[in-house]
Parts: structure tokens; sequence; C-alpha cells
């Protein structure tokens, strides 16, 4: 049995899946619509959690809040279950949802995902993806970071979904139980911009939002000197990686938020929603300038500082428009 | 970024997919385009999996000299610490500790060297006859 289910590559991983789940059941709103109502654009850095034994950067908040976040402000209703050590009852409960022609969005573990890029397959458990039907011992999976639909084992499934380690899915699962039928995104968005804006300017931790990102580049300014050439290297391309590997749509999302603001324009109809699209743009553009000359300064692992000077530099520089964009936003919704 | 700015660069995804990457139109709109890949990805990812292979290297150090068992090749190769191999075997970190030294590895029943060759998704042969290759 297979779902009339349409595959649609996307950016990020969770914001795919629940943008054509909804699509399934008769709901159109864009992997960016979700992703701004759901406050999905942040900046945290988090010395205490490390990955890798790297210290973990990230351009989004935890996995999961996004969406949790999007659902509530859409009044969305989402069944969600997990199955802590019973591999068979997550499984046997799929299979159920399944048979009710219901696709089934899944949290999985990226090591395990035999259809994966190997190059791209790390101990990451916060991965999003649908399973739409299954055929004898076939399951058929649209992974919104894969171009096309692929499939998976039960074996392999089952694996995926039970990974170890840090943030792992104990085979969570879930799908929509209630969608409002007439649905006003106006207030949806305020909220989703509101919160935002709040977290990256106000948040009185000096690791988040636009002071995350200054602090971090204190950090990166030292890692040549406190680390040795090859350990700072690796922590400046874990950086990279957090913000072009598997699903950002570029940037460290900064550019799905800049197609998220011109939907808004259209929604609220107002072209300053548009305009400030095109200074959100410059800014992912300055952010993958940063990541190509971190890359220069990572490969051949040289002990130079002058190339983590000039990439703190530009972090300096990317911190104050983060800065000045919010509270340009801010004022539009206030 | 400008659609016809999207890098195509083949690397770490070559022949398998391509990633969603948002970019503007010629009318400054937002669609979303396909890239092959771009080379600072690639020069990132391969240095994460150079410390990978660092890791292997240093077991297989280990191995040779006697003061680890094969399952240190195999952690490492999996990309797993102690905690997260513990996680998987579905054992202490203490006992876990215990069988990546030759001696402790000596003692492991079959049962218990299947448990560490299903996770490391090897025969039982493969993990206990696992030699590191000399390098020079």
């Amino acid at each position: 049995m297979k779902l009339d289910f349409e595959h649609i590559p996307a950016g990020h991983c969770e914001n795919g899946v629940i943008s054509s789940l909804l699509k399934y059941h008769g709901l159109n709103l864009s992997e960016a619509m979700i992703f701004g109502i759901g406050s999905g654009y942040f900046f945290a850095y988090m010395p205490f959690v490390k990955v890798n034994g790297i210290p973990l950067a990230s351009f989004r908040p935890v996995p999961g809040m996004i969406f949790a976040r999007a659902a509530k402000r859409l009044g969305i209703k989402m069944k969600k279950q997990s199955f802590r050590k019973q591999p068979k009852r997550a499984m046997d409960e799929l299979d159920k949802v399944l048979e009710r022609k219901l696709p089934v969005g899944i949290q999985s573990g990226v090591y395990h995902l035999t259809y994966f890029p190997p190059a791209y397959r790390f101990h990451f458990n916060a991965h999003n993806l649908t399973v739409y039907g299954k055929e004898g011992n076939t399951y058929f999976i649209s992974d919104p970071v894969m171009e096309y639909p692929t499939t998976l084992t039960y074996e392999e499934l089952k694996k995926a979904r039970f990974a170890k380690g840090p943030l792992s899915p104990n085979g969570k699962m879930y799908y929509p139980i209630s969608i409002p039928e007439e649905i006003d995104l106006k207030p949806a968005i305020i909220k989703g911009i509101k919160q935002t804006a709040d977290w990256m300017l106000t948040i009185p931790v000096p690791l988040f939002g636009v002071k995350g990102i200054r602090y971090l580049s204190k950090r990166v300014r030292k890692w040549p000197n406190n680390l040795g050439a090859r350990k700072a290297a690796s922590y400046l391309a874990q950086l990279v990686r957090m913000l072009e590997e598997i699903g950002t749509g570029g940037a460290g999302f900064r550019f799905i938020y800049a197609a998220f603001l011109q939907e808004v324009a259209e929604v609220m109809k107002d072209e300053r929603y548009f305009e400030l699209s095109k200074k959100m743009t410059k800014i992912g553009d300055k952010w993958r300038n940063f990541s190509s000359l971190a890359a220069q300064t990572c490969k051949g692992r040289s002990s130079d500082p002058d190339g983590y000077n000039t990439v703190a530099n530009l972090m300096l520089d990317i911190a104050d428009d983060e800065e000045k964009f919010f509270i340009e936003l801010k004022k539009l919704i206030s | 970024m400008e659609k016809d700015k999207v890098p195509q660069d083949e690397g770490i995804t070559a022949g398998i997919t391509r990633e969603v990457q948002y970019a503007v139109d010629e009318n400054g709109k937002y669609v979303k385009t396909f890239s092959k890949g771009w080379e600072p990805k690639n020069i990132v990812n391969e240095l994460a999996w150079e410390d990978i292979q660092e890791m292997v290297d240093l077991a297989d150090k280990k191995i040779s000299a006697g003061k680890a068992s094969p399952i240190m090749h195999f952690m490492a190769k999996n990309q797993m610490d102690v905690t997260l191999l513990a996680d998987y075997v579905e054992l202490s970190k203490w006992k876990v500790k215990r069988h990546l030294k030759p001696r402790g590895f000596k003692k492991l029943k079959q049962d218990q060297l299947e448990n560490y060759a299903k996770v490391f998704n090897i025969s039982v042969d493969e993990l206990v006859n696992f030699k590191p290759e000399n390098k020079k």
C-alpha cells in the first residue's frame, strides 16, 4: 500500500515534513511559512553541549520546537507518540496508522539512513522524514532533504527510529489529527516574528541571539592559540557544517527566513516586508561569505591567526546587521 | 543569493542527491533551487572525516601495541565513544571499558561477541580476527 503522497524536497527536514503532511490533508503552507511562524530563526552557542567533542553552535532552536510552536499558533493538533525501548510496538503502531491511510512523520537518526550520501552519515538524531506506505518488508520514505522519494527495509527503519545517543528519537512518530477549516495567518505570523525578534535581541544570557554571535566571535579569535592548529580547524569546520550541512536551505536558515518575509509581504499586503527580505538576503550572503572564508582557513589546518581574525570580524559585522534587522522588523509588528 | 549564482560543485552528494537551496530569481522572488554542492562544504565535511580517521588510526596503534582490543577500532570507525557504544550494546560504560582492553576482550562469550558484532554490522569472525593494517 502506497499513499498518494507528494514528495516535496525542502531546505530543512522538520519544516519540510510538516509542510508536506499538511499538504496531504489539504492545507497549503510552505516550508518557509511554517519556519517563520514557528520562530525557526535563531542563534545559540552552547559550550556545555558537545558534538564530536566540539561545542555546539546552532542557527535554530532545539529540534521539535519550531514545529510545536507553528502547530500551536495555527491551531493544528498533532498526535505524537514515542516508544521507549519498544521497537516492535513502535513499528506495529506505525503500520496501524498507515493502514488508516495517514502518512506519518518520524524522528530518526541519520547514521542508519542507508540512502544518505555516506559523507553525511554522522550520529545525528534529530532528523525527520515521512513514511507514506508499506509493501511487504519495504517502507516508502519521503525524506525532504533528498531530491527523490526513497525506501527503507523494516530493519533499517527500526534502527533509524531507535538510534542511540543525544536526542535519541525513541521511535517518535507524529501526524495531524485536526486542522482548522479556516486559518488566519496574520496573528500567527505576528507571534512568530515577535518571538524571533525577542529571542535574537533580548535573552539576557550572552550565548543567545546576536549577543551569542558576538561571544562566539571572541572565542573563534582565540581558537588557534588555545586549541592548536589542528583542533581549531575542526572547530571552525563544524561551525560551517552547522550553517550549511544537511538542510538549512543555505546560510544557516537565513535564506529560508528571507523567503518567509516575501510571503509575509503578500499576506499582510505590506511592501515593507519585501524590502526587509532583501536585507535578510544580504545577511545570508554574508554568512555564505563567512563559510567560504572559514573553509579556506580550515583547509590545510594552518595555525595562521589571520584567517580566524578575518572570520571573527565578519561575525561581528553580521551580528550588527542582524541586530539592526530585528529592531526594524519588530517595529513593523508593534 | 541569486538563482544563477547557486553553486554546482560536485562533491559529497554526487550521484546520490542534490540539495535544496533557497535563492532569488530574476524578478527578485524566492524560489527553491537544487545545488549539486559547494566546495566549502566539501572541505569542512572532509575535515570531519579526517578527525574520524585520526581516531581509527589511534585505535589501531593501541591494538598493535597490545594495549587495546579490536572493539576500539570498530568503535572509532563507527564514530562512537564509550558512552554511545555502551548505549548501543546496552551495557554499562565500565563493562565496555573493560572489553576495550585485550584481557577483557578475551573473556567475552559468544553471545557477547555477537552483540558487539551486530552493533558494528560485522561478523563475529571479523571482530575477533581483526588486525590493524600496518601503515608506514
